[in-house]
């Protein structure tokens, strides 16, 4: 079983980036399973999502403790969320940033991609959960960009839809590159 | 398996449950987090997806007359709702079920107020027990689901009529995307033909529905409910063989999760199920022999294959997202009462748990077996208690 926490703020779509995380494995053939932890939702403040992708079918509803893998869609949230709690010794944490990933010196692997930017370069706006999503596919291998993009793609219509399918692939690609 | 499914949020799957089982009048009002589930299916209704019409309320009150009004005449009818949606509900509750109106409604389960939470437990349809409604409890999207079909079958028999309620955890299930299976209309057709009721509103034929009842004949009319409670327990049965050569997913009033030789036997209802198998499989790994007794049916209540399920057993270990104040869980105090007559009697504990959305975690329930093996544990407990904020 792969876990995978986002961090984000209200109206940022950490919760649609959890459930597409879900849709793109289960096009993978995983057995997955995505939601919020759920609460009043306020624009701006710190909201949490989950995702599991297993082989078989998911029957634990807890929240997730132990992450494989988590992803920060702001980066501020840093300062004042403890982001990395319980994440596994050979986790990752993948961040939303134009820093160099060594800044922030949080004692784990961490890979930073600045989504914002991409997003606002290829959506033209600056919502980068869709973008964030081709990052994790690169960085981990855990889904394919295929099944991301197809997951992402069924989301939207139109230019939209393009934008993001094409947001995910440089996403995918630059993480890829940066790594190299 | 997975091929034929696909990924929903709980909520969607189960609305395009409800327009498979081809409902003609669905009445609701929307709060959550039913919202999801009556949002998707007013969409359905408006882009003509569906025959069924949707009557809109001021009210949870006016949503389930109505539909007494329309089950009545012969329709079938769905609602949902929740919590304070429920509570609201509740003379109408008895109203339907008096009547003898097979309406199904989806409950989906949150906590009650006040204080205000809008999480889940499930003190609101335990709370309405004694409604004469059936009430069946969902693991997870997929038992959501196919629990509808059921209910609508068990329901409608004619020697049954009773109203049903489908109860799914509020959020846990509804707001979780997961594979699930969608039937073939064909296989749903096959499986739940239209509803044929043998009384029915007719202004060619006026008959009186729920009419006044004098102490002469008061008794009778409950008694007749209370024995179409206990025969929906065989009916149950005979509906799920049914399903299962449809659709091939076996149902029963309860699932038996490891208990061949299980001397410590869990018992729940709902999504918390889920988390207890894993709990299980990871205790079987340690050599512990330990097993789930999950409740499906709640009412009709599965006395029997309780009784069977548990007899052996050294311990049981009673979980539910409930409280009678005062007393202890309502699923512990039904189990206790019938098996205060039987031979065999393993010791019974019982945990309010996960009240008001609070996070239920393997460890949680792993430490609460080691508290009962450690014999630590109180005869009825509020698990993992804050006993610093009291």
């Amino acid at each position: 079983m792969r876990e995978i926490r986002f961090h984000g703020r209200g109206g940022q779509g950490a919760v649609t980036a959890a459930e597409l995380l879900a849709v793109a494995a289960f096009n993978d053939g995983y057995y997955s399973q995505a939601f919020p932890a759920f609460g009043v939702e306020r624009r701006g403040a710190p909201v949490l999502a989950f995702t599991r992708i297993n082989d078989e079918k998911i029957r634990v509803r807890s929240q997730i403790y132990s992450p494989d893998y988590i992803i920060v869609q702001d980066s501020t949230l840093v300062k004042t969320v403890n982001v990395v709690e319980g994440l596994k010794e050979d986790g990752m944490v993948i961040i939303n940033s134009n820093k160099d990933p060594k800044e922030f010196n949080i004692g784990s692997e961490i890979r930073a991609i600045d989504a914002t930017k991409i997003s606002l370069d290829v959506i033209g706006r600056p919502i980068m959960n869709t973008t964030m999503l081709g990052a994790f596919a690169g960085a981990t291998g855990v889904v394919s960009l295929e099944s991301v993009k197809k997951a992402v793609g069924n989301r939207f219509e139109g230019k939209l839809k393009e934008r993001n399918v094409r947001a995910v692939e440089m996403a995918y690609g630059k993480i890829k590159e940066d790594a190299r | 398996m997975i091929n034929e499914m696909q990924i929903l949020e709980g909520s969607k799957a189960v609305a395009l449950t409800v327009k498979s089982c081809r409902v003609d009048v669905i009445s609701a009002y929307p709060i959550t987090p039913q919202t999801h589930i009556v949002e998707d299916l007013a969409q359905m209704v408006a882009d003509g997806e569906t025959d069924a019409e949707y009557i809109k309320v001021e009210s949870e009150f006016s949503a389930l007359s109505t539909l007494i009004g329309a089950s009545a005449t012969g329709a079938r009818t769905y609602s949902s709702t929740t919590s304070q949606g429920l509570a609201l509900m509740f003379e109408v509750l008895f109203n339907a079920s008096g009547m003898r109106l097979p309406i199904v409604m989806t409950t989906v389960n949150r906590s009650l107020s006040a204080p205000l939470s809008i999480w889940n437990d499930q003190q609101d349809s335990i709370s309405v027990r004694d409604a004469g409604w059936i009430q069946f409890y969902a693991e997870d999207n997929q038992e959501a689901c196919d629990l509808l079909p059921i209910a609508y079958k068990v329901a409608e028999d004619k020697d049954i009529l009773l109203p049903a309620m489908c109860c799914m955890d509020g959020y846990i299930l509804t707001h979780t995307f997961e594979p699930v299976e969608i039937p073939e209309q064909s296989l749903t057709d096959e499986f739940l033909p239209s509803y044929q009721p043998k009384y029915v509103l007719d202004p060619e034929n006026p008959l009186t529905f729920g009419a006044y009842a004098d102490p002469s004949i008061y008794t009778e009319f409950r008694y007749q409910q209370h024995d179409a409670m206990l025969k929906a327990y065989k009916k149950f049965e005979e509906v799920v063989r049914e399903f299962e050569k449809v659709f091939g997913r076996r149902y029963g009033l309860v699932e038996e999760y490891k208990l061949e030789d299980a001397e410590i036997v869990l018992i729940s209802m709902g999504s918390l199920v889920g988390t207890m198998k894993d709990v299980v499989d990871e205790l079987r790994r340690d050599e512990e022999k330990v097993g789930i007794l999950k409740i499906i049916s709640y009412r009709p209540f599965p006395a029997e294959k309780i009784y069977k399920a548990i007899k052996d057993a050294k311990v049981v270990l009673v979980l539910e997202k409930d409280v009678s104040v005062g007393m202890e869980g309502g699923l512990l105090s039904d189990i206790k009462s019938f098996m205060y007559n039987r031979e065999d009697r393993p010791s019974i504990f019982g945990f309010s748990i996960g009240l008001g959305g609070r996070d239920v975690t393997i460890g949680d329930i792993k430490g609460l077996v080691s508290r009962v093996k450690r014999r630590e544990a109180e005869e009825f407990e509020f698990l993992n208690l804050r006993r610093e904020v009291l």
